[in-house]
Formats: structure tokens, C-alpha cells, sequence
């Protein structure tokens, strides 16, 4: 027996959700009674959530994974020998070739899963800081050359181009700007950006920091829902051990130029993931939308040109500055280059993350990689891009999953979510939800989105109640048409996809019913 | 006007003057009020905004924008159930109404011995592990009633 065996179990909040906190105190126990040193490290997720509390353990023929592991698995995995990999019920072979993973193309989360997220040095070991390496000796314009000519669009589910995006800041003279990183990951069935700051926070500093360097920002926010406690953790951790390192601070890397970066916490308002709301968030103020022009790479936090970028494009910049635009470019199909982490949430089998270049089918990732639903049932419906993103029904799962194909059939990609329900699904419902979430979570400064949501809610109320059905779907159609021409953002203006796209492919269920 | 008691109100203003100098410091002043305290008390806002020198309807419009922010003082533990579509995918509304049920309170309601507050989340980030909840910043997952019940007996 080696003196101290090395075992990786999640920290991350998904995989401590469903027992690995207590599955490590048990691990510590047992080795403790059997008078083994273990070498335990919190990793981030890989991703694979059914399999978690997934163990892995450092073998000389690699990482061998064991999941899910409970507490009262422990025992038998230590008579098992499974610290030098034996053979157990639970045993999965190697954690990077479970089957999974294997087809995955994983550059933006190459590395969550698989280090220490507390630890410079084992990012560094893994490939890290390459990037700012590679950006340290670039100048600026250069710098944002390569971002734009890798084809990177924001992955927050604007879709901008971020290489044009940086140009701009760049452009502007001023004696403040700001990198200014949106972490208010709301939406539902999407959870890549905490995956990647309790997995690999050091990737999003870095990428902040490569950002603040080529455009001339000084100082960086990552604005962070209150929902994600553990993120906030693991980000507080990091960023002290960056100071530490002097890889953030008054000489970065060295090179006598200056990045700083801060976390502050949002306080539970859904419109804070709007880049303008999350501006005056971040400014102290209500998260009230802002009228464009001006765009806050002119003026953006305190009136001062800012980069706002989401966490998975800012988390993707090292990737391509340490391997190159084109290298990144080569990745994905038509206007829609590189790779996307989905996240496969709600009734799926085998949910988790599947980082891939686009081009895949919805099909592909919710068999192939799902396993179909939870239940077992057939799958009715997905939701993809969130509560303000279209309901899908199975005649279109062939589409593939980028950008263009999905608008073309009326939906939206979004930060990747897909959430899938089974044939028990009321549509109905779920159209009534969407509008009942965008009348909770309207900031309220434009009448379509705050009144119209709560008129809608009344509407399908109606329909539901009996009342008028054909006229009140009418009604609605034309509120919808109202709400998306008229709203100031995108919460009012995209909270009646869901509602048309239910009507449109699952109108049978706009009918009246019997109360239960 | 409420008031509070003087350990309290030192306590905000010795936050208002630690966090003042900072960048756009009212949330940031909000949070920590919050978390000394347990809430943001009504008389916590004219302390704040004149610390800070804004108005007290600036304070106060703040406060009420954000769900996080809370009026009156919760239970001893907050438990938040997560509502949104992929946790109702799983099974979300089954579980509220035997939350409900459970400590016999609805959504942002306290138990009458000031054990528990209740409360909807939209979203923990939890969506492969649905229907999720978190109790004190703790985030639970593929949660069941059984399971809620259990985790409500295990709290202090």
C-alpha cells in the first residue's frame, strides 16, 4: 500500500447536492480506521451529474471513477481495493474515457473536473496562463484581432460577436475602463457557469485578465447571482490565490501592468443577467434596464467604456489565445464557430454538460448523450435558452444545435440549456408560467412587459377557466405580438416565445379543464 | 418608525462606514446588513442612506427591487424550493405543496415557532439534479418528500 493515495470527490454544488461532502468525511473515516493516508482533493464536477458522487482515484493506470458513490458504499470500496483501482460494482475504468465524455470536445472546460480549483499550480501544471503568456506579448489590437478572428460569440445568449465588442472598448479613450464579467446565470436549466467557477475559476480570471490587458481596463467585477453561495466561495479562493501569485494586482505576470479583480453579488433579480440592469446592479442601483445607444462598451459601468461578457466566453479567451484563433475557428458549422457547453436539465437520464463544436442534432444530445427522459416516458417537449426560449416538440429534434438553425425554426440557442419534459407536460401550464415568471421578475420601467405578463397570466387563466377560449387565444396571440414588439429588453420582448411556441405546436392543451 | 435596538444600529453604521469609500457600495452594504442581521430592518434605511448620502427613497426603492433582500426577520433556517421549469420537469410543484403541507406554511411564510421560512427560488444552478432546494446555503438535489422530510428533522 503507497503511504498516501490521492482521490479526487467533487466540491461542486451539484455533486455535494446529492451526498459527496458526506461521501468524503466517510472516505476520510474508513481510511483513517484502516490506517491509510489519503491525499483527498475537491475537484469541480466533469459534468456526468447521474454519476455523482463520482470518485475517482489516482492509479498508475490513471484516474479510475467510481460513481455514485453513497456513504454506505465506502466500506466495500476499501475491501475492494479500490485505491488501486479493483474491481467493484460501482467501478467505471478510466473517469476520461467513460463513454460520456469520450466523444466530448472539451476546450472551454478542458480542465474542470480535473484540477484543484484552489491551486495556481496545479492550473498552471494543466496548461494554464498559457494564454496571458501568449497575450503579454501581443498588443492589444492584436489581442482582440485573435478573439475576432476565432469567431467567439457571446455565450450568455446575445450571440454577439466578441471580438467587435472588445474593438469598441479598445477604441475608446478614457481614463477608466472595465472587464465586467455577468456570472447572474438564471436561467433555468443552465448551470455551465458555476460548473466553470467552482470547477476552473482560475480560467475566468485569466481570461478577465487577458480581456482588462488588451482593451486597457484596470479593473475587473464579476457580477455573481446570490443563488450560487459555493461559486462565491470558490472565486473568493482563487482570486486571493491570483494576488498571491501575482497573476492579478499591480504587476501582472511581471509585466509591470495592472489588472484587479472583485466579485460582488447580485440579490435575486433575474434581469440582472441584461447587461444594462446588471450594469446599475453592479452600480448599487435597481436593476433597471437602460435605453441603447449608448452601448456600455461606450458607456457602461459609471459611465465609462466596459467589456460585459458572460463567464463561458470570458472562460474561453485562454483556450484561444494559448492555441490559437484559427484553431478555435476550426470547430463548428456555418456562423457558429467553436464549441458550446449544453447542459441537458429536467426529466433526462443522463443529464450533465456536453461540451461539443456545434453541429450536433437535438437528437444526438438527448439520446445518444441523455438517454432519453428520467421517467421513462416519451419526451413531449424541450425548452432550450431558457424560461424566455421556445418549447420544441419532437418533429423538429433533428434540428441541429447552432445559433442560425435554431432561430430558423423559431427558437433560440441561449447559454445552452435544454430542459426536457416528459408526455405528462401541460403545456398550457407552462405557457401560464412563463408569463407569471416575467411578471415576478419585470423591473417594470416599460408597460408591455410589466403589465402585459400579468394580462397574460389573466388571459390563459381564462382559456383554462372556459371563458371565451377562441377569442381569449386570440387575445393572447395579440398580447404576445405587443409584448415583443414593445418591450425595452429582451425579458419583455422574449417571455412570449415559450407562450407562441406552445400555442403553435401544443395548442390542444390550450383548452378548458376541470379544476383538480 | 420601528427602531432598533443599539446593538443593531451600531452594528449598521460600523458596516455604512467600513464599506462607504467603496465603488457603488449600496448592495454591497445591503448584503452585509443582511447577513449581520438576518434581514434589512425598516430603520436600517434612513441610516443607510444617510451614510451613504442618498435619499431614503433611493435606499428603500433598492431594497424592494431585490427578492434576496428581506423585510422582517425569517426563521431560525430558510428553506428555498427551486420553481423553475427544470425542477417542475421533476416533480417541483408535487414537492412545494408537500412543503407546505409539512410545516404548514405557504411561500414566504415562518413556522409559528420561528423555526422555518419558506420561500421559492428560480433557479440554483442544480438543473441536472432536479427538483432542487437549498436550506441555509446549503444546496440539496434530487430532492423527494421523503427526503424533505428527513432534511427538515436533521436541522438543529
Amino acid at each position: 500500500m503507497p503511504t498516501s493515495v490521492r482521490l479526487y470527490v467533487p466540491g461542486d454544488a451539484g455533486a455535494t447536492s446529492v451526498g459527496a461532502d458526506a461521501v468524503a468525511r466517510a472516505l476520510a473515516q474508513e481510511a483513517g480506521r484502516r490506517g491509510v493516508t489519503l491525499d483527498l482533493v475537491r475537484n469541480g464536477s466533469r459534468g456526468a451529474y447521474w454519476l455523482e458522487p463520482l470518485v475517482e482515484v489516482v492509479t498508475p493506470a490513471g484516474r479510475i471513477g467510481y460513481g455514485p458513490v453513497t456513504p454506505a458504499d465506502v466500506p466495500g470500496l476499501f475491501a475492494a481495493d479500490f485505491l488501486a483501482g479493483g474491481k467493484h460494482p460501482l467501478a467505471l475504468g478510466p473517469a476520461a474515457s467513460i463513454r460520456w465524455f469520450a466523444g466530448q470536445q472539451r476546450l472551454t472546460f478542458e480542465r474542470v473536473g480535473v484540477v484543484d480549483p484552489t491551486s495556481v499550480a496545479d492550473y498552471v501544471q494543466h496548461g494554464g496562463y498559457q494564454g496571458l503568456a501568449r497575450a503579454l506579448a501581443m498588443t492589444g489590437a492584436q489581442v482582440v484581432q485573435a478573439i475576432t478572428t476565432s469567431g467567439l460569440r457571446g455565450r450568455g445568449g446575445a450571440a454577439f460577436p466578441t471580438g467587435i465588442k472588445w474593438k469598441t472598448v479598445l477604441e475608446q479613450s478614457a481614463a477608466q475602463k472595465f472587464v465586467t464579467c455577468n456570472a447572474d446565470e438564471g436561467d433555468s436549466g443552465t448551470f455551465s457557469d458555476r460548473m466553470l467557477m467552482e470547477g476552473d475559476p482560475f480560467t475566468l480570471i485569466e481570461g478577465m485578465t487577458i480581456a482588462g490587458l488588451a482593451v486597457g481596463a484596470t479593473q475587473g467585477y464579476i457580477y455573481l447571482r446570490a443563488e450560487y453561495p459555493h461559486a462565491h466561495r470558490a472565486l473568493k479562493t482563487a482570486i486571493a490565490a491570483a494576488y498571491q501569485a501575482h497573476y492579478l494586482g499591480a504587476d501582472v505576470a511581471g509585466s509591470g501592468r495592472r489588472f484587479d479583480l472583485e466579485v460582488r453579488l447580485g440579490a435575486g433579480a433575474y434581469i440582472c443577467g441584461e447587461e444594462t440592469s446588471m450594469l446599475e446592479s453592479l452600480e448599487g442601483k435597481r436593476g433597471e434596464v437602460r435605453v441603447r445607444p449608448p452601448l456600455p462598451a461606450i458607456k457602461g459601468l459609471f459611465g465609462q467604456p466596459t467589456i460585459v461578457n458572460n463567464v463561458v466566453t470570458l472562460a474561453t479567451v485562454p483556450w484561444i489565445l494559448a492555441h490559437g484563433a484559427e484553431a478555435y475557428a476550426n470547430f463548428g458549422t456555418g456562423k457558429s464557430r467553436g464549441t458550446l457547453p449544453i447542459q441537458l436539465a429536467g426529466n433526462i437520464k443522463r443529464g450533465g454538460l456536453v461540451e461539443r463544436a456545434f453541429g450536433l442534432s437535438l437528437r444526438e444530445l438527448l439520446y445518444d448523450y441523455g438517454g432519453g427522459s428520467a421517467s421513462g416516458r416519451p419526451i413531449r417537449a424541450v425548452q432550450i435558452g431558457g424560461p424566455l426560449g421556445a418549447y420544441v416538440p419532437p418533429s423538429q429534434f433533428d434540428t441541429v444545435v447552432d445559433y442560425e438553425a435554431l432561430a430558423a425554426i423559431g427558437a433560440l440557442l441561449g447559454h445552452g440549456g435544454i430542459v426536457v419534459f416528459d408526455d405528462t407536460v401541460d403545456m398550457a401550464r407552462m405557457a401560464r408560467y412563463a408569463m407569471e415568471f416575467c411578471a415576478i421578475e419585470s423591473c417594470g420601467k416599460c408597460t408591455p412587459c410589466r403589465i402585459g405578463s400579468t394580462r397574460g397570466v389573466e388571459v390563459i387563466d381564462r382559456i383554462l377557466a372556459g371563458t371565451d377560449g377562441e377569442r381569449n387565444v386570440q387575445l393572447l396571440e395579440e398580447l404576445c405580438d405587443t409584448m415583443v414588439q414593445g418591450s425595452l429588453c429582451g425579458l419583455g420582448g422574449m417571455a412570449p416565445f415559450p407562450v407562441q411556441s406552445a400555442l403553435k405546436h401544443f395548442r390542444e392543451d390550450f383548452r378548458a379543464r376541470t379544476r383538480q | 418608525m420601528q427602531t432598533m435596538n443599539p446593538g443593531d444600529t451600531a452594528t449598521v453604521q460600523r458596516i455604512v462606514s467600513e464599506l462607504k469609500g467603496r465603488p457603488g457600495p449600496l448592495l454591497e452594504v445591503l448584503h452585509a446588513v443582511q447577513a449581520a442581521l438576518g434581514y434589512i430592518p425598516p430603520a436600517a434605511v434612513p441610516l443607510v442612506a444617510e451614510g451613504l448620502n442618498l435619499s431614503r427613497a433611493e435606499v428603500h426603492g433598492v431594497v424592494t427591487f431585490y427578492h434576496y433582500f428581506r423585510h422582517s426577520r425569517p426563521g431560525a433556517h430558510t428553506v428555498s424550493l427551486c420553481q423553475a421549469e427544470a425542477c417542475q420537469s421533476q416533480g417541483a410543484e408535487a414537492l412545494a405543496r408537500h412543503a407546505r403541507r409539512r410545516l404548514g406554511i405557504d411561500f414566504h411564510g415562518t413556522t409559528a415557532d420561528g423555526r422555518f421560512t419558506l420561500e421559492p427560488i428560480y433557479c440554483l444552478g442544480n438543473c441536472a439534479c432536479s427538483p432542487a432546494a437549498m436550506i441555509d446555503g446549503r444546496l440539496l438535489g434530487r430532492v423527494t418528500p421523503e427526503r424533505f422530510d428527513a432534511l427538515i428533522e436533521e436541522q438543529p
